[in-house]
């Protein structure tokens, strides 16, 4: 009661401003067998307001802005509409009475123009050539400069985010949904997206802000609704609101701060890069070019990058899924291993975890025994005599389970039946346990929930300060400012030179990882002082 | 001139077949899904059309009763591959095996009848022009069936909204049903007009190729047509060429037989297969990006609702 009583006094629009709502939903309830992915939830949506939707990973987020757009039909409750009650018979009607989304995974077509995109997520009543017009005119409007007639393959992230904007903004919506829109941003094209939403809501268009950064929600909205477990925890006015407040609602508890043991002496060596190029192995890839860093016992090197920026490439270098072209490229433990297997890159010491958890990391359809075999076969004794030791690869799969929380049905089920948090936090520890000597992982916490992240992130801290080397590519910058002691940036296929962590700021990260050279850089502090 | 004329003629004649069921086939893996069964498709297709055209004396019914066999055979298909959500190229393979027995139960009866073989068309003065009169204006009803055809799927994928939308889901179905388009239901006509395409190529052989029906007749055109989709990339003008650089190598290897050149008739039979593992191989070595398949072609789409 005292939530709804803060609601009224902070919201511009309330029940006693006598409108209704744009958009309410009334016990919103959605069933998957046993499962309640969204359970009975009340959202009220008043235009011109930026409203931000939380919650950790399963949460329900997804599910209700699925259930608002057509996509899903609600198991129970309803959706009023302008003050009236509709039933959805799919995304077309939803666009149709004005609901726009922007995807979080990007709905376009890679081998289909621009144009034919906007143009399949338009009702098709108008001409091709008119829509063709209309789009050139909205895009400028709004400040997304984009080319109709390139294909979507041939566009960066940022340019395919523009055409799903422009996309929903074509069908002039009253209401606009955007699923986690910053997660593949750097922090500059952000800010751009932030200007174009403040537009929209001076313009008295609501939107719905999914996302789980919450510095970035309370700069950017009003009001939030936190789901968790798919219920709603709470809606309030984001200015009540502290950052570790929304944390506590978001995780129904304290998350326990990762503490970098103080004094991590840095030793020996232990992973070299000279000069690393490679040609890209499939043609949509990243052309790998001059890089080079030293990384010594007890360090973490942080590489942040936008994705798809040669982070995939250079991972498959450094564990050997390809082989550069000399052996002196990649040094592990001062030996050349260039040239040489994953195995035998295993053998000296050095462990891989890659970004994909499912189908990379581990075969989904296999045992997490099985799985621990896969990256232990050649280092961890699990082989005796070309037969496989099943007690070993159970003991190493009871090892992780206990040091790592790994949270599961049974002993030994199959990858795929655990969760993303449960699965990476089991596949890190897998290789940890192995006392590697170098690290390199990928995206260690990627679409993991907060509470896994912090047990992983703590892992990969200890890990260094028992003196391995541990590389860590993220696409989060307040990740690698809490475990990494230098920061380097890859684009387009090259690094560069890492900065201290305590000069990596965002705005210096975020400018390498738009492209510009330090140099510029300087240029522009210069200029602005 | 006689017999450059009559070369043109064969190997017009021997196209068309694979001209129509590859035209299908092609709008189907447009959209995603790849059916192995064209083989099977045009098999059941010939031995309904020729019973179609025994039973009433007419070439035309035996034309539509090929289009449905062949429609009634791809719907098996698509009730297991987008239905029940089957492995594509187990379900394709099954349906050829499916298709060859099933065109000899219904052709047992048909052997070694005979039917008036489809009319050519004859224009008065236009038809006798030497050389290309017979060409232009002197072909049965197939084969200005299938230029037009291959025409309409041109401008149908290229020009219209619907071919857009077909093309949208066999380049990712994921977000073609988050806009709302009914995937399965595309893919489904989609997979109806390969069959449709299928049956009539099939139907054309007993009811103008050779005035009679023998099992196993369609002799690996099936695979041909398949292979063609390939060669062309996916592309409706390089699958004119391609269709008829195929039925003029079938032509050659007969007339190569013929002139007692040295090369074996199995080479020249395999010849198709081995220009469209080159043009795979150069179309991969040519490419800068993107994607000449179908992204979504031959994968299982299953919507969540």
């Amino acid at each position: 009661m005292q939530t709804h009583r803060r609601m009224l006094e902070s919201t511009p629009h309330g029940p006693n401003s006598g409108e209704s709502p744009l958009l309410r939903t009334t016990g919103l309830t959605k069933r998957y067998g046993d499962f309640l992915a969204n359970d009975s939830i009340d959202i009220d949506i008043w235009p011109g307001e930026i409203h931000a939707l939380l919650g950790e990973n399963g949460a329900g987020k997804s599910t209700l802005v699925k259930a608002i757009y057509g996509l899903i039909q609600p198991s129970a409750g309803e959706i009023r509409w302008q003050g009236e009650r509709i039933v959805l018979s799919g995304p077309s009607e939803a666009r149709s009475r004005g609901i726009g989304m922007v995807f979080q995974h990007f709905s376009l077509f890679d081998n289909l123009t621009v144009a034919e995109n906007v143009a399949l997520g338009l009702d098709g009543k108008e001409s091709f050539k008119d829509m063709f017009a209309r789009l050139e005119q909205v895009s400028k409007a709004y400040g997304l400069p984009l080319d109709p007639r390139r294909e979507v393959w041939q566009l960066s992230v940022g340019e395919r985010q523009r055409i799903e904007i422009v996309r929903a903004l074509m069908q002039d919506p009253k209401f606009l949904i955007l699923d986690e829109p910053t997660a593949v941003l750097t922090p500059q094209e952000a800010d751009q997206l932030f200007i174009v939403l403040q537009r929209l809501k001076a313009e008295g268009r609501a939107i719905l802000y999914i996302s789980h950064k919450l510095e970035e929600v309370k700069r950017l909205c009003d009001t939030a609704t936190i789901l968790r477990g798919g219920r709603k925890v709470e809606t309030c006015a984001l200015r009540l609101e502290t950052a570790a407040s929304l944390a506590r609602m978001m995780v129904g508890g304290e998350i326990k701060a990762v503490k970098a043991a103080s004094g991590r002496k840095t030793t020996a060596l232990r992973l070299v890069v000279n000069d690393l190029s490679l040609a890209p192995a499939e043609s949509h890839g990243v052309r790998l070019q001059h890089i080079s860093f030293e990384l010594r016992g007890g360090e973490i090197l942080g590489i942040a990058g936008v994705a798809g920026n040669g982070q995939d490439e250079l991972f498959a270098a450094l564990s050997g899924e390809r082989l550069s072209h000399a052996p002196r490229t990649v040094v592990i433990e001062g030996i050349a291993a260039g040239r040489l297997s994953i195995s035998q890159r295993r053998k000296l010491g050095a462990a891989f975890v890659p970004e994909e958890r499912l189908g990379h990391g581990t075969v989904p359809r296999m045992k997490l025994s099985e799985n621990a075999l896969l990256t232990g076969h050649a280092a961890s004794g699990m082989v005796r005599r070309g037969f496989i030791d099943t007690a070993a690869t159970l003991k190493a799969v009871d090892r992780a389970t206990e040091t790592f929380d790994v949270r599961k049905a049974k002993r030994d089920p199959e990858a795929a039946s655990l969760s993303g948090g449960n699965l990476q936090k089991f596949i890190v520890g897998r290789e940890i346990l192995r006392n590697p000597a170098v690290l390199v992982v990928s995206q260690p916490t990627w679409g993991v929930d907060a509470g896994a992240a912090a047990v992983i992130r703590q892992a990969l801290l200890d890990l260094a300060s028992a003196g391995a080397a541990v590389l860590v590519t993220s696409q989060d910058l307040d990740e690698l400012a809490e475990i990494a002691d230098r920061i380097a940036v890859m684009f387009h296929g090259r690094l560069s030179a890492p900065l201290a962590a305590s000069e990596a700021t965002r705005e210096r990260l975020g400018l390498l990882m738009g492209g510009s050279s330090p140099e510029s850089t300087e240029v522009v502090h210069a200029a602005g002082a | 001139m006689e017999l450059v004329e009559a070369i043109i003629l064969a190997v017009l004649a021997a196209s068309t077949p694979l001209l129509i069921a590859a035209a299908g086939e092609l709008v189907t893996e447009r959209s995603g899904v790849l059916n192995l069964g064209v083989e099977g498709m045009m098999i059941v297709g010939a031995a309904c059309g020729f019973a179609g055209a025994w039973l009433t004396g007419s070439t035309f019914i035996g034309a539509l009763f090929g289009i449905v066999a062949g429609t009634l055979m791809s719907l098996i298909f698509a009730l297991m591959a987008l239905g029940l959500a089957v492995n594509q190229v187990a379900t394709g393979l099954a349906l050829t095996i499916l298709g060859i027995g099933l065109s000899g139960l219904i052709g047992a009866g048909f052997v070694g009848e005979r039917i008036t073989p489809a009319m050519h068309l004859h224009i008065p003065g236009l038809t006798d022009i030497p050389l290309i009169g017979r060409v232009l204006f002197g072909e049965d009803g197939f084969v200005y069936v299938s230029v037009a055809l291959i025409v309409g799927v041109w401008w149908f994928l290229g020009r219209t909204r619907a071919g857009l939308i077909l093309r949208a889901c066999g380049d990712n179905h994921v977000s073609a049903h988050a806009l709302g388009y009914p995937v399965l239901r595309i893919r489904t006509f989609a997979v109806m007009f390969g069959g449709a395409c299928a049956g009539l190529a099939g139907a054309y052989l007993p009811l103008a190729y050779t005035p009679f029906f023998i099992p196993g007749m369609t002799a690996g055109r099936g695979w041909i047509a398949l292979a063609l989709v390939v060669f062309s990339s996916w592309r409706p003008g390089r699958l004119v060429i391609g269709a008829y650089l195929f039925g003029a190598v079938t032509i050659l290897q007969l007339h190569a037989q013929g002139w007692g050149v040295g090369i074996p008739s199995q080479f020249m039979s395999a010849l198709p297969y081995l220009a469209t593992v080159l043009v795979l191989v150069l179309l991969s070595r040519a490419r800068t990006g993107g994607s000449t398949a179908p992204a979504a072609l031959g994968t299982v789409f299953v919507p969540d609702r």
